[in-house]
């Protein structure tokens, strides 16, 4: 090669090096504030500040929703893993939520680690099948119970550090 | 020809436009074909989603169009470094081409994305990492065709743009793996290449509509540097040739 491109070449390396060093840096400095939400472990454990605008993720516990008067809700938010909360809701809940689906809520913890939620997303896994499938499969008999998509491979980047 | 002599070529816009006439029309017959037969199959014939019902179908625009934004962006980050180390004409060109293709598609992940978002999550719009990562590639595609439009000199323009696209880069592997690294609202990868997580009669269909996004950007990037080889290269005797032979009666610069 031309002695004048291996030397841009180099250039161009090295400002892609550079680049690539500090946003990855910056990436690792800001670590779990990137994180969209709470996980329930990080609830539970203190982690997440009490009466301060959250989010906190996580899957609703089988059969553990309540309905009450005015669209009034109550379920437990679980990482079936051990760590999990209560939320309560009064609003309209996404067509995707029922028990055992991944969901999101935000709001504010209150004292006894409730969380008093304004706003309930839904959130669904990377996994797509006909209605027909999915009913066989919840015939046959069912493995393990499902994490909160994501949460699985995410959770090493967080077990150091605050918040 | 072996691929140095191709390299070599490729150094020369009047090989590729004589060349890239047929595969332009190839790329967008090819298109069509495919973008109709894929559709039809996503929206009339292949199965509801067992939770999502009718409204995962957006998936068929959805993926494809994210897919092309990313491989759109790595074009540019390659034709960035074949500027300016090689100094080659068609380099630039596909600098300055391929960035309103992939504007459209990153805009078009995002809106089908927002319209999806809408009925399953229960929101438009959420700043979680895949999404925000996602934003910042439009800015950089606006970045990018801004930057040419400020800068008057052409070779000066062009290799400022080639050091934004390569920066924007970095970017890339953020995208694709922000919903491995933190939690976000957006669902992991349906891992389309090795093993999807859904049956083929959703999948195939979702495949042949990728394939005819790639034809489809195949098309616009080979059409679109023919016109900017013509402009370019205007003063030169073989494209003054070219523009009196199929159409004579265009008003021809003197």
């Amino acid at each position: 090669m031309h002695p004048k491109r291996k030397s841009r070449l180099f250039l161009v390396l090295f400002l892609l090096a550079g680049v690539g060093i500090t946003v990855g840096l910056v990436l690792l400095a800001l670590n779990e504030n990137l994180n969209l939400f709470y996980p329930p472990d990080k609830v539970v454990n203190g982690e997440a500040p009490v009466d301060r605008l959250i989010r906190a993720g996580g899957m609703v516990k089988d059969g553990s929703v309540v309905r009450g008067q005015n669209l009034e809700v109550e379920f437990v938010v679980t990482d079936h893993a051990g760590s999990e909360f209560r939320v309560l809701y009064a609003g309209i809940l996404p067509d995707l939520f029922r028990e055992g689906q991944g969901i999101l809520v935000q709001g504010k913890l209150d004292a006894s680690r409730t969380l008093v939620a304004q706003e309930v997303l839904a959130k669904h896994d990377e996994n797509y099948m006909p209605p027909e499938l999915a009913e066989m499969e919840t015939q046959a008999p069912k493995p393990a119970a499902p994490s909160l998509p994501g949460l699985d491979e995410a959770a090493p980047l967080n077990s150091g550090g605050g918040a | 020809m072996s691929l140095k002599t191709l390299w070599h070529k490729l150094g020369s816009p009047r090989w590729f436009y004589e060349l890239s006439g047929p595969w332009t029309t190839g790329f967008g017959v090819a298109a069509a074909l495919l973008l109709a037969v894929g559709c039809v199959w996503a929206l009339a014939i292949a199965p509801e989603d067992y939770q999502q019902g009718n409204s995962y179908r957006i998936m068929y625009i959805h993926v494809p169009t994210a897919i092309l934004a990313q491989s759109v962006y790595m074009t540019l980050g390659v034709a960035g470094v074949i500027l300016l180390v090689w100094r080659m004409k068609l380099a630039d060109m596909v600098l300055a081409c391929a960035v309103p293709f992939g504007l459209w598609m990153t805009a078009l992940a995002l809106v089908t994305g927002a319209i999806w978002g809408k009925p399953t999550w229960g929101t438009w719009w959420v700043w979680d990492a895949r999404i925000v990562s996602m934003l910042v590639q439009l800015f950089l595609f606006f970045g990018l065709y801004a930057l040419r439009e400020a800068i008057p000199r052409a070779d000066a323009a062009g290799r400022a743009c080639a050091v934004l696209a390569i920066v924007g880069l970095v970017n890339i592997p953020i995208i694709k793996y922000s919903v491995d690294w933190w939690l976000t609202l957006h669902q992991p990868s349906s891992n389309l290449l090795t093993g999807p997580t859904m049956p083929s009669e959703m999948y195939l269909p979702l495949f042949v509509n990728i394939i005819g996004f790639y034809c489809l950007y195949a098309y616009v990037l080979l059409a679109s540097l023919r016109l900017e080889i013509l402009r370019r290269e205007e003063k030169t005797q073989w494209v003054q040739q070219q523009l009196q032979q199929p159409l004579p009666q265009q008003p021809q610069a003197v």
